[in-house]
Parts: C-alpha cells; structure tokens; sequence
C-alpha cells in the first residue's frame, strides 16, 4: 500500500507542477486542484497508513490517527472553496482582458 | 481574562454583521466597520498593557490543554503586531471612508475578515492554525485586491491568486512533514519534539524548515518569488495598498515566530536556513532598489519600496542577534507606516492630477503645490533614511548593530546603496510629480481635506516615532531579548503529556 501511495502522490504532484507551470488558465486551475489532491493524500498518510483501523481509541485493537483525518477536512474545505474562486477569477479576467494567459507580455499592459 | 480571544471574536461578527448590512447606505457600515477597528485599537493597548510585563499569556480555546488544543499567545511581538494593526487598519479604513469604499460591495465586510485573518495570525501558537488564519487574511485579501475593479486588478489579482495557491499548498506539505515526524501542531511543543529527534529524522525537519521558508517568501516577497508584488500593491485601491502594507510584514513576523521557537534549538537548524535568508535577503534589496529606478509611477516606486524594506529586514533577522533583530522590529514598524502613507499619498496626487496621475511626467501646476511638496518632503525624508525622522533613527540602529565580517563587507554597502537609489528615485518623483510644470491651465481638482489630513496622520506618526526613539529602542530590545530567549516560552507553556 505504501509503495501504492507513494506513486499515487508522485503522479498527482508531478502532473499538477507542469499543469501549474503552463501558460493558459484552464490549465493552471486543473494543476492547481491536482497539487492539492495531492496534499491532501500526502497530509492523510502521515497519520500512518493502516487498514481496517477506525480512528477511535479503545474501539478496535489498532486505531488510526485522528488528527490527520481533521486536518485533511480543513484542508479541502479550504482547497474547494479555492478552486471557485480561482475559476470565478479565471473566467472575468478571460472576459476582462480578452485572453486567458496567466502571463506574457500584454501591450494594453498599463506600465507601473 | 477573555481579552486574548476578543482580537478575534470583534472582527469576525463585525464582518458577519457587515455582511446583512450590506443592502442599507454606507453610513451605518462604515460606523460598524470603524467602531470595531476602534474596538480592536483598545483591546491591542490594553494586551499590549498586559504584555509590557515581559511574561507568556497563553489562552486555552475550550479549555483543551495544549498540545491537543490550539492555544493563543500574547507576548510582546504579538502585542506590537496587533497594535500596529489596529492603528493601521483605522487609518485606512478611514481612508476608505472618503469614497473608496463605495466603488465595490462589501468593503467593509472584507476589511474586518482581513483583520480576522491577521489578528489570529500573530496570535496563534499553534502551527496549523497559523496555516488557517492565513488562508483567511489570503481569501480577504484577495477580494480586497479586486476592490473597484478593472482590468488592472484583475490581472494582477489572478497572479497573486495563483501564487498564494502554490505557496498554501507547499504550506501543507511543510506541515504534513512536520507532524509526520513530530507527532504535533503546537509550535511550543514541536519545539521540544525537534529537540528530541534521531539523527535520522533531521533531513526531513530540514526540508520542512526550507518549504516554510518558501512560503513566508511568498507572502514577505524574498527574492525569486515577490514578482508579483508590485503589480498587485500598484493595482488595488489606495486604502486597501496601505492595509496591505503590512501583510508582507505578517511573512516576516511569521517567519521571526516559527523559525526562532521551532527551529532555534541548540542544533541550529534555523541557522542553516538563515545561510539561504541572509543572501536571497541582500539580493531583493538590490532587485528592489533597481525596481524603484525603473518605476514610472509614485504607486509602482512604493511598491518596489516595499520589497526594499523586506529586504533589509530579512537580513537583519537572519543576522540572529538581539541587537540586529531589535533593530529590525523598530524598522518594521517605520517601514509598514511609511509604505502605506507614501500609498495614500499616491492618490491624493491622483486626485489633484486628474490627467497625467501619479505618473511621472510633467503635468499643469497643481492648486496645493506647498502642501503637497511639504507632504512628499517630509514622507521622502523619514523613508529614504535622512535625519531626523524615523528612518534614519532606525536604519543608523541597524547598521551598528550589525557587527560581522560579511555584515561590514557585504550589509552595510548594499543598504547604504539601496538608501542613496531610493534617495534618488524619489528626488526623480518627486520633481516630475510637484516641482516641473508645463505652461497648460492650472489645475483645480483636489482632494478632500480628509483624505490629506489621514496622510498627515500617518506621517505625525513617524515623527512621533522619532521623538520617542529612546523608549520604542528600550522596548525593541526587551521585545528582541523575549523572542531570542526561548526557553522562558517552553517552560512558561502549561503543556500536558503525551498519550
């Protein structure tokens, strides 16, 4: 399972810096969720990854850190809430500029 | 008792207040909004009253016993950061008040969940919660940036989204591994786990120590990551460019916090950070400096001013004495007033140059030439670092406190250099903007007295800073000496054992 995750986070990580790194909106936002997928899964399995544990003390012989469990929901609520705002951004700014580069020379550009 | 928490409480149900106001005329927003800033400007004095003792306060949220709980601290770092503001965001809401604030919805709602984000920011002890009070003080200040809109604003404002995206995911990252191998959140008790650690463990604290790093770079603006400050600061409303004054502040003051406390143990892992601080630090006051010769106009040439300050201050924190980090807290405190009065100056010119604004090219002779000289004089003074004002106070205290070999050969000329660039960008400004006329009709726009006099305001502050040079130094110190001492923090901190 380990050698499972690993590469799973390795994928998501890797696909998710090129996907950020490209010059078009559309696929810095899909980058931009792939990155935190990714840190999501990495932030769940440093509780340790167990099978068949819940994470209640006392319930089962072995039990499952808790505390990850929370903050991987913190997390995405924050990540969800992001990817609206970031679309929401994306679609006025292609609407407002008339392009969807993130950047590049724009010769509307005002100088500062 | 409960005074901690209320630097919290005030903001959030002002703002939540804000929000069902919003469909009712400005006026009782705008009272909302300024009597809960006011509020948090008492609360900061009477924490700051509390702190002046030198001692630890630690508040339990729920009464959970830390380290399962998150608990809040107050010592005095905590203390100047909230009462600078809570000073700062009263001048610029106040600012806002002059018509700013109707340009777009819920200002004021923003403004108070900013406050919000950062009150808990420079509260928190917990290294988690720290990661969500920025995420707060971030999704505010990203709609504070879009404020008024325009093509502009939402330029910069995608790029800082972006930006901050990256730099909250590398936030967590950085956490994952520090739980991973510490088993804790509370900074406190992360410290003493690190201290604890197998050999094996330390590459990892390392690399978490080095994504930290990188992420307060991103907010503070360190070298390879602050492009996209100046178009974001030259692009937002002037009140909300002022408040956001001391949000790359808020990376220092994070980067101060967590590298001192967790990483500052014997074995000096913050030591090995610093070795990539001190470098990045001197490079942005040099990229900052040149940025601020380029610039083309007054909000640009403060934006660049901003990553200039950033600078110095970072290289005076990564020096690691007292002295040099007593230094530092005092020019903190001058540079985030500074900025922001030279961001309010910017649109009051906008406002008296309706054609040419605040770029700098010669325009028609303005209808308050004295005024606004006397103004941008006195903001370039105390700024650039010339007697008396407060930047030469606290940049010659900078430079006497740092006494190394490299801090000689390698400090002392790039800030000396940065100073007399800056010296020269703003004569440039300021004699395109006030001093050269061409022979067109004089203009007769001006702005209101109230916007001026928050100017004023905010300049009567640095000259007051510089008439209580001597106790602000002897409080730096005492403040410098708490952050560096942190065993006092440890033992203070009524941890509760492990399971």
């Amino acid at each position: 399972m380990e050698i499972l995750v690993a590469l799973m986070l390795g994928v998501l990580t890797t696909c998710g810096v090129y996907l950020v790194l490209r010059p078009r909106t559309f696929s810095v936002v899909l980058g931009l969720t792939m990155l935190s997928h990714a840190v999501n899964l990495f932030l769940f399995s440093m509780g340790r990854l167990h099978s068949n544990a819940p994470a209640v003390i006392g319930a089962a012989e072995q039990h499952a850190d808790p505390l990850p469990q929370a903050l991987v929901l913190t997390a995405i609520v924050i990540s969800f809430a992001m990817t609206a705002f970031v679309v929401a951004l994306a679609l006025r700014s292609a609407l407002e500029l008339r392009n969807d580069h993130v950047d590049g020379v724009d010769k509307e550009e005002e100088p500062i | 008792m409960h005074l901690m928490i209320l630097p919290i409480l005030i903001p959030l149900f002002a703002g939540a207040v804000l929000i069902f106001l919003h469909s009712l005329d400005m006026r009782p927003q705008r009272a909302v909004s300024l009597l809960s800033i006011l509020g948090q400007l008492l609360v900061a004095l009477l924490l700051m009253q509390q702190a002046l003792s030198g001692d630890y306060f630690f508040y339990q949220l729920g009464n959970w016993q830390p380290p399962f709980g998150i608990v809040l601290v107050l010592d005095q770092l905590s203390a100047l950061m909230l009462l600078l503001l809570a000073g700062l965001a009263l001048l610029s809401t106040l600012y806002a008040c002059v018509g700013d604030d109707r340009k777009g919805a819920h200002f004021h709602a923003l403004i108070q969940f900013q406050l919000l984000g950062l009150n808990g920011a420079v509260l928190t002890g917990d290294l988690f919660n720290l990661f969500v009070f920025f995420e707060i003080l971030l999704i505010a200040s990203y709609a504070l940036l879009l404020h008024g809109g325009g093509r502009e604003r939402s330029r910069a404002g995608l790029r800082y989204v972006i930006m901050n995206l990256v730099g909250s995911a590398f936030f967590l990252i950085a956490l994952g591994v520090l739980y991973g191998v510490t088993g804790t959140l509370n900074m406190a008790d992360m410290a003493l786990k690190v201290q604890q650690l197998p050999a094996a463990d330390r590459p990892l604290i390392h690399a978490a120590g080095a994504l930290l790093l990188v992420v307060f770079g991103i907010k503070g603006a360190l070298l390879p990551l602050l492009f996209w400050l100046p178009r974001a600061y030259a692009a937002a409303a002037a009140p909300v460019a002022a408040l956001f004054a001391v949000m790359t502040k808020i990376g220092i003051y994070a980067m101060i916090r967590v590298f001192y406390l967790v990483f500052g143990g014997d074995d000096g892992i913050h030591l090995s950070l610093w070795q990539w601080l001190w470098p990045l630090a001197l490079a942005t006051m040099v990229i900052g400096a040149i940025g601020a010769l380029g610039a083309r106009s007054l909000r640009g040439l403060t934006a660049w001013m901003v990553i200039v300050s950033v600078g110095t201050l970072m290289a005076a924190i990564a020096e690691a004495s007292i002295p040099a980090l007593a230094a530092a807290l005092l020019y903190l405190v001058h540079s985030t007033l500074l900025t922001a009065a030279f961001f309010l100056l910017a649109d009051v010119i906008q406002r008296y140059r309706p054609g040419p604004r605040d770029y700098f090219v010669t325009g028609p002779k303005l209808r308050h030439p004295v005024l606004l000289g006397a103004l941008f004089f006195t903001a370039a003074v105390a700024f650039a670092g010339l007697p008396p004002l407060s930047g030469f106070i606290s940049k010659v205290w900078l430079l006497s406190s740092v006494t190394s070999f490299w801090g000689y050969a390698v400090f002392w000329p790039i800030l000396l250099l940065a100073s007399l660039v800056i010296i020269v960008a703003l004569s440039r400004a300021g004699s395109a903007l006030l001093w050269r006329q061409n022979k067109l009709e004089p203009l007769q726009a001006k702005a209101p007295a109230s916007a001026t006099s928050l100017v004023i305001c905010l300049l009567g502050l640095s000259v007051l800073f510089s008439v209580l040079a001597q106790p602000l130094m002897t409080f730096a110190t005492s403040t410098a000496t708490q952050i560096l001492t942190t065993e006092r923090y440890l033992s203070a901190i009524p941890l509760g054992g492990g399971l």
